[in-house]
């Protein structure tokens, strides 16, 4: 059974010049003890849909969707009050920035141990055991001594780490980690991924890794979910998805990987993200993709079936190649 | 700490000297002779004009004078009023305790209300409640409070009859306590009415002088809040399912306090400028009519003496709140 | 009806800078009325001779203290009434508005002139001349601004020309302050090293590269200025050190009709409501102003 199923779920934020969608009809489904990456450029709405999921989105959002399940609960029904008693124990959630994430006025320790609180009934020194033992386990040295400490005081990749302590508090089932390096330095990167994959290795949790890099997918994941424009765009197994990608958008991403460039010159994807005032009507990638036609332009696809990893294109690509347009001609 | 301490202190030092020069600067930048000035309409004898020009050092170089008059301000020497005859400083210290009474009233008013307020209408952001409050902190802000104050005197004390117009204290009652603040002295004292009477005198200028630190304190509040609910730890803590009182009222408002205090201890200033206003209106002995006052005596030697003393107690009030400011703030604690 | 139905639901570019600022500016009614009111009251203060019934300093010694034409013993003669020596209130009143733009205008400018000059070069300067300015601009910040103003009004003996120059003195430090640190922020990004590395002359760089981007918060610091300037040249005039009688402005009005308080309500609650309404429709345009252009504060 799939501890989180999400269908269809879209989001969309108020704003001056009117409605901005940020995600639109995103379909996301994690198991137990899994670990999937979502992967997609800036803008491509992919921490929009798992702040959604977090109740996080500030008062402009509407979020709506067909179903939106956490381990048998209904999370489009549910009070405030039972999500927050799901939020930040069953589910937990990193964020990009590690050093603006803490809580500047607040020790780490009292932050840690604010959330052991709220979620047991442990005791006062149970409590301070259970954060010293949640430092050493993410890798802090001294971890007594940097409990007292203050955010500004640890560096980016120590204050990453005193957030993954921080989520793994209450042993949470889903641990939610949004572009979790990329605010840090390339040597750091690599630490914070290993810990954060033998973590969910050894504990059982499941991973959603919220990232914008293949290279980090290729290393880590099981399952990729690539997002564009708010939209999925394509689902496959790891190894397929780099052997074999149906959409054109993953095909560009992967030609954009250093390591799998044929050329002298790294091919790039021209053009940028849509954004509010220039969506296009049909597909939304069909303007900087190498193989649309008037069909990409004037209608939308949809996705296709397993096999072709559920590609959201009317030519969805079989090793390089895109398919159908003959039948559609 | 100490540095930061220590830091502070020294830009203490010129602000100080700055200060200094301004109110020794006052007497001789008075257009006319200063001697005949301080004297009064009545005038001096020419004999009595030169044993006065040499008393106040006005036969010595400009330097020097100013080394007297500093040298002069450490020994506690800050002249004497022409009016009263009494020294400065003792006439300060008298008077001083009214106004310190007034306005620590007046900023416990304003901060046991402003912030309350101004954490609901950030938290309650562009809902009725907030464009109300926000409304109601607007017009305060902008109230002019010497009206304001006969507004109140007119509805309270005239047609309600609830409260005097004017004074500390009852006439029948003589308070001449310990501490100089009414409130305690009057309890001290052990009259009955005594207190109540205490406190009647001293809600409606409390109310005109809280009125506008009030309104800034809220709308300090509120935005300082709207910026830190928008902070990314503000995220993580409702990520990790903290109530909304919580995630407000701990998470953010700790960091929303920092700008905040800084703007309670700036209005002390403001305070003391409303003081001004307030104490004229409702005849309150303090140091704001005392000033007043003496401007329109022409007893300079009060007005350069108060104008020292009333800087030198806004400076040590921005010092204290420097200090608090770095408790508040761990960056600076610790940094 | 059909050229609406032709447009696109979802507009095709984004609004340019002076439109998303007005669009924001009218989504704060608050401020629209504020506007409105300060248009209202610039009309009343230019046709101030046209719109007042009578002269402000005329005296009608029959009808002294008259109440406003609604309460019993007044009369449509004088709207609003009249004062002790029987002039009318609704003429000094209009009048009135005239001297609160005034001060307002020349307070401002003076305050912003000098204190953005002087914030600008305290940005610049080597350290210690940025440090002389700044203990300068802490010196003044430590007397309450009223009694400096009054102290030096003293000085300089009580007038309205007087209050207004005092008054900005003590307006400028906020200015100086605003402005050097919004130069400071500035002044370490990209864009002023390039022009820089590009060879600009310091003066351009300072007042052409840099100052444009300070800008939001000065005119913001500037319309909420002109509220205090009203705000405390009235309160001079009401200490008796500002506009001296008979000129009928309102802080001075009040002044004069101070101990009629108990006994004629209407010479103390106008011209006090008048400095109110004038100083909150500034305050609500500034704030308005603020949020249309400070982008942080800006809803996502």
């Amino acid at each position: 059974m799939a501890l989180l199923e999400i269908r269809n779920l879209s989001v969309e934020f108020a704003t001056h010049s009117g409605k901005f969608r940020a995600v639109d009809g995103v379909d996301v489904t994690v198991d137990e003890g899994e670990l999937l990456a979502i992967v997609g450029e800036s803008g491509s709405g992919k921490s929009v849909s798992m702040l959604a999921l977090m109740g996080l989105l500030p008062w402009t959002a509407t979020v709506t969707a067909d179903k939106l399940e956490f381990d048998g609960h209904d999370l489009r029904k549910i009070s405030a009050r039972a999500r927050r008693r799901i939020i930040g124990k069953d589910i937990s959630m990193i964020f990009q920035e590690p050093i603006s994430s803490l809580n500047p006025a607040f020790t780490i320790g009292w932050q840690i141990k604010e959330s052991l609180r709220k979620h047991t009934n442990m005791s006062r020194s149970q409590r301070q055991d259970r954060a010293v033992e949640l430092m050493r386990q993410v890798g802090i040295p001294a971890p007594e001594k940097r409990l007292q400490a203050y955010p500004h005081q640890l560096s980016g990749g120590m204050s990453q780490r005193a957030m993954i302590a921080m989520a793994l508090a209450n042993k949470p089932k889903l641990l939610i980690a949004d572009e979790p390096t990329t605010a840090l330095d390339v040597t750091i990167q690599a630490q914070i991924l290993e810990l954060l994959t033998d973590l969910q290795k050894n504990s059982g949790m499941a991973l959603v890794l919220i990232t914008h890099d293949m290279g980090v997918v290729a290393e880590t994941v099981q399952r990729v979910q690539v997002q564009y424009a708010g939209q999925r765009v394509e689902l496959q197994e790891v190894d397929g998805l780099f052997e074999n990608p149906h959409h054109p958008y993953t095909a560009a991403l992967l030609a954009a990987l250093p390591e799998r460039a044929t050329e002298k010159r790294l091919p790039t994807i021209p053009g940028v993200v849509p954004g509010q005032f220039d969506r296009p009507q049909g597909c939304l990638f069909s303007p900087r993709c190498s193989f649309a036609d008037a069909r990409c332009i004037a209608e939308r696809p949809t996705p296709a079936g397993h096999d072709l990893g559920y590609a959201l294109c009317h030519y969805p690509l079989i090793d390089g190649q895109p398919t159908g347009k003959e039948n559609a001609a | 700490m100490l540095s930061f301490l220590a830091r502070r202190l020294l830009t203490f030092v010129p602000t100080f000297v700055g200060v200094t020069l301004i109110a020794f600067a006052f007497i001789r930048l008075l257009p006319g002779d200063p001697i005949l000035l301080m004297a009064g309409e009545r005038g001096v004898s020419a004999e009595r004009y030169e044993q006065l020009r040499q008393q106040f050092g006005f036969d010595q170089p400009i330097w020097q004078q100013y080394l007297d008059y500093v040298a002069g301000i450490f020994q506690g020497d800050l002249g004497t009023s022409f009016v009263t005859k009494r020294p400065v400083l003792d006439e300060f210290m008298a008077l001083f305790p009214a106004t310190v009474e007034l306005g620590l009233c007046a900023i416990i008013l304003a901060t046991l209300i402003g912030i309350p307020a101004g954490v609901i209408a950030a938290v309650n952001r562009g809902k009725f409640f907030d464009q109300a409050l926000m409304s109601t902190a607007l017009v305060g802000y902008s109230m002019p409070i010497f009206w304001w104050a006969l507004l109140l005197i007119i509805v309270f004390s005239g047609w309600l009859g609830w409260t005097p117009v004017s004074g500390r204290m009852g006439l029948v009652y003589f308070i001449n306590g310990p501490t100089g603040f009414m409130l305690i002295d009057s309890l001290l004292s052990g009259q009955s009415g005594a207190f109540r009477s205490a406190v009647a005198h001293l809600i409606l200028p409390t109310v005109a002088l809280a009125t506008i630190p009030l309104a800034v304190i809220a709308r300090q509040t509120r935005s300082a809040m709207l910026e830190v609910l928008g902070e990314d730890y503000v995220r993580t803590a409702r990520a990790k399912g903290m109530s909304p009182v919580r995630v407000n009222g701990v998470h953010a408002l700790r960091n929303a306090l920092i700008p905040v205090v800084t703007v309670i201890g700036l209005s002390v200033g403001t305070l003391l400028a409303g003081a001004i206003l307030t104490e004229t209106i409702f005849s309150w002995p303090g140091i704001g009519k005392w000033m007043v006052d003496s401007i329109f005596r022409r007893d300079y030697q009060v007005v350069q003496g108060g104008l020292l003393l009333i800087a030198l107690v806004v400076m040590i009030v921005n010092l204290l709140v420097d200090v608090l400011y770095g408790f508040i703030n761990p960056k600076i604690r610790k940094g | 009806m059909t050229d609406a139905a032709s447009q696109p639901a979802r507009p095709a570019v984004p609004p340019s800078r002076l439109k998303e600022f007005w669009s924001s500016f009218r989504e704060n009614r608050g401020a629209v009325i504020g506007l409105f009111v300060f248009l209202a009251f610039l009309v009343v203060a230019a046709f101030a001779p046209i719109l007042a019934p009578y002269s402000p300093t005329e005296q009608y010694r029959d009808a002294l203290l008259v109440p406003p034409f609604w309460q019993d013993g007044g009369s449509t003669r004088f709207l609003l009434g009249t004062d002790a020596v029987g002039r009318d209130l609704l003429s000094r009143l209009i009048y009135g508005a005239r001297f609160s733009f005034f001060i307002g205008v020349i307070v401002v400018t003076l305050a912003t002139t000098l204190g953005v000059l002087l914030g600008v070069i305290a940005g610049f300067a080597p350290t210690w001349l940025d440090t002389l300015i700044m203990r300068l601009m802490d010196i003044v910040l430590s007397f309450p601004s009223l009694l400096l103003a009054l102290v030096m009004v003293a000085i300089l003996g009580p007038s309205l020309l007087n209050a207004m120059i005092a008054i900005s003195i003590v307006l400028q430090p906020h200015f100086v302050r605003l402005t050097r640190a919004a130069v400071l922020a500035e002044r370490s990004k990209d864009y002023v090293t390039a022009a820089r590395v590009a060879g600009g002359r310091p003066l351009r760089i300072m007042f052409r590269t840099v100052l444009p981007n300070c800008l939001a918060p000065i005119i913001v610091q500037a319309a909420l200025s002109f509220s205090t300037a009203v705000l405390d040249t009235a309160a001079l005039g009401f200490l008796g050190m500002g506009a001296q009688p008979p000129t009928p402005e309102w802080g001075t009005m009040l002044a004069e009709s101070r101990e009629f308080i108990l006994s004629a309500w209407w010479v103390v609650t106008f011209p006090g409501l008048c400095i109110l309404v004038t100083v909150l429709a500034i305050n609500l345009m500034g704030d308005g102003l603020r949020d249309a252009l400070d982008p942080k504060l800006k809803r996502s």
